[in-house]
């Protein structure tokens, strides 16, 4: 302390009068640029809110009605809860290829234990969530401690974990009717709640509260800073002092386990155990994520603007369907979408570097 | 000059001690058995040209490399540094030549990295620790303002404010300082001579790489001279030349005159 205040007291008759002369001439793109790197959920926020507008108008209230807005959310789902663990990866500059096949394998873990073994199902659920942590844990070690590329690493994981989920499964479905009459736990998030015609399922308001809660405490926890600032340098983030390996270590825990969620609540969705499901998510995921607005170079972005690009998506989906124009059309705008907000994030990186 | 100087003499304990150090890459010994030392209010400069080790050497003691063979001591006892927080915890902080700064982090959040201060309830206390660089920022750089921004907006010598302002804030006791002053102006140049003159005389123990002579002359008590990793020698600054370091430097002989 004592070393501060004297210094204070040096530097306490430094001249000032410099101050502050670079903000004034900033142009407004510049300011624009700026401001989409500080909110950077600002674009997704904006294409959404148009998007909706559009098709509002095009539709008319078969679109813009409560029913077809919750249908949406509902739609999306699963792929915004996978979307906020490929967030958490590729905030640490990495990617997670294996998502889906750990929502798959956790899935039938659930299901299995339950019928196969025929533990409580509340035991089975535990089991299934522990499961997809601990593929998160394998991919962690191996990205932190052999420090072997994201890409490969969950490329492997992804074959592994997804033949791991065949073999073990037998390939074999376990029947709605059957979950439905025996352990109703399993399809707790295809619970709905009604409100006028909007139609809420548990898995929607699981993924509502999941993305407020990601989002608070990417912002509002060491942690979270952390997970930024190793995304962002990795060398400087350990010269200061973060702990890399453990940060990245829980990402990837942390993403196996939302993935395990993502197992339960597509159980709710499709009410049945397929260990053929899910097979998009991967896509799914990262195309929310890059239309959110989150940097694959890492460090940069929000896990809002993933939630925002999952209801592009959904938005996109639904809408062109009710228009009823060819599914390819929209194949062919969400790639556009991609292509753009990739772009929008080369522009924003170059906000006065 | 200096106390530094007598402590020296009456054969005080020095604040670090880094004893043979060696350290290679791949097949290039980039620190090859090289000791210096550091007394408590003492400046050290460490000089050589690009390449000459200088930064490994420091690097080791910061925690940032593991050295090969070597001993390093502080306040006489052996420590194991094998990471940046065990450096820390031994009160050594360092500013790094290439900063060490997260891009899309702001001034706040950079200086607090790794050491956020939080609330009771464990979350970042943001408003806190930008009142905290505020303050520090105002003394080291009083034309910064650009506290809302990540630094990736800032001009280099605001980004190396900065990371001067991380080292010193955490009451270091011993801080190495690599090429401080690279990026900075005059002014901004003239401040650290200032609050290096002001750490020295609190007792802190400071290991300056610079490649200004006239800089060293100035500020040092010794200055260590490495070429292609190995040391050439420690003279003391009171017993050189600017001319006699920069023939060390360039020749990597000690010279005749400076045999205390
Ligand atoms: N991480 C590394 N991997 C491989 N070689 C390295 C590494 N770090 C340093 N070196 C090598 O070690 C030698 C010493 O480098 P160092 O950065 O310590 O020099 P320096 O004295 O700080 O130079 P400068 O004045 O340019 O900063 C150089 O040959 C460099 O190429
Ligand atoms: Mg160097």
């Amino acid at each position: 302390m004592s070393t501060q205040q004297s210094y204070e007291a040096a530097a306490a008759g430094s001249p000032q009068e410099t101050a502050e002369f670079d903000q004034g001439h900033q142009s407004f793109i510049q300011k624009f640029q700026h401001l989409l790197h500080v909110t950077p959920s600002l674009v997704p926020l904006i294409v959404l809110v148009l998007s909706v507008i559009v098709f509002g108008l095009l539709l008319g209230s078969k679109f813009f009605s409560p029913f077809a807005l919750t249908l949406i959310l509902q739609q999306v789902g699963i792929v915004g809860i996978v979307a906020c663990a490929q967030s958490l990866v590729i905030l640490t500059a990495g990617i997670d290829l294996s998502v889906g096949a750990i929502m798959v394998l956790s899935s039938v873990v659930m299901g299995q234990f339950t019928f196969r073994y025929g533990l409580p199902p509340e035991i089975a659920v535990v089991c299934g969530l522990i499961c997809g942590t601990f593929c998160g844990f394998i991919n962690g070690w191996l990205v932190a401690r052999m420090k072997l590329p994201p890409f490969i690493v969950t490329l492997g994981m992804w074959q592994i974990v997804l033949a791991t989920n065949f073999l073990y499964s037998a390939n074999e479905t376990i029947r709605s009717q059957t979950i439905a009459a025996e352990a109703p736990l399993l399809q707790l998030f295809g619970e709905k709640i009604k409100l006028g015609g909007a139609v809420f399922t548990y898995g929607v308001i699981f993924m509502v509260l999941l993305v407020i809660l990601l989002a608070y405490v990417l912002r509002h926890t060491a942690w979270g800073r952390h997970v930024y600032a190793v995304g962002d340098d990795p060398d400087a983030a350990e010269l200061s002092g973060v702990k890399v390996n453990r940060v990245l270590i829980s990402v990837y825990m942390l993403s196996g386990l939302i993935c395990a969620f993502a197992g339960w609540a597509m159980i709710g969705r499709i009410g049945s155990v397929s260990p053929t499901s899910g097979q998009l998510a991967n896509i799914e995921s990262i195309t929310a994520v890059v239309i959110g607005g989150i940097s694959l170079f890492g460090g940069r972005g929000s896990i809002l603007g993933t939630f925002f690009g999952a209801l592009i998506v959904g938005v996109f989906t639904l809408g062109l369907r009710l228009l009823g124009a060819d599914a390819q059309w929209t194949y062919l705008l969400i790639g556009l979408l991609i292509i753009a907000a990739v772009a929008v994030d080369q522009w924003i990186r170059k906000v006065s570097v | 000059m200096s106390n530094a100087k007598e402590l020296r003499a009456s054969g005080a304990t020095p604040l670090v001690e880094m004893k043979d150090i060696s350290i290679s890459f791949g097949g290039i010994k980039a620190v090859d058995h090289v000791s210096v030392d550091l007394y408590p209010g003492e400046v050290v400069g460490l000089l050589g040209h690009n390449g000459a080790g200088k930064s490994t050497l420091i690097k080791i003691l910061s925690g940032a490399y593991q050295m090969d063979t070597g001993e390093i001591r502080v306040n006489g006892n052996k420590v194991e540094i094998t990471n940046p927080r065990d450096a820390r915890a031994h009160n050594i902080e360092t500013i790094y030549q290439t900063l060490a700064l997260a891009d899309n982090l702001d001034a706040a959040s950079n200086l607090f990295l790794g050491r956020e201060l939080t609330t009771p309830f464990g979350l970042v206390d943001d408003s806190a620790m930008e009142a905290e660089c505020r303050k520090i920022m105002h003394r080291l750089n009083p034309n910064f303002q650009k506290f809302s921004e990540p630094v990736s907006a800032l001009s280099g010598g605001q980004r190396q404010s900065v990371a001067i302002a991380r080292a010193v804030y955490f009451n270091a006791k011993i801080l190495i300082m690599d090429e401080p002053t690279a990026a900075l102006g005059p002014h901004e140049t003239q401040m650290v001579a200032e609050l290096i003159q002001q750490l020295k005389a609190q007792g802190i123990g400071i290991f300056l790489i610079d490649h200004d002579v006239n800089a060293v002359m100035e500020l040092c008590d010794r200055a260590s001279v490495m070429k292609n990793g190995q040391l050439v020698g420690t003279v003391d600054i009171d017993d050189v030349t600017d001319d006699d370091l920069l023939s060390m430097i360039i020749l990597g002989k000690r010279p005749g005159v400076a045999a205390a």
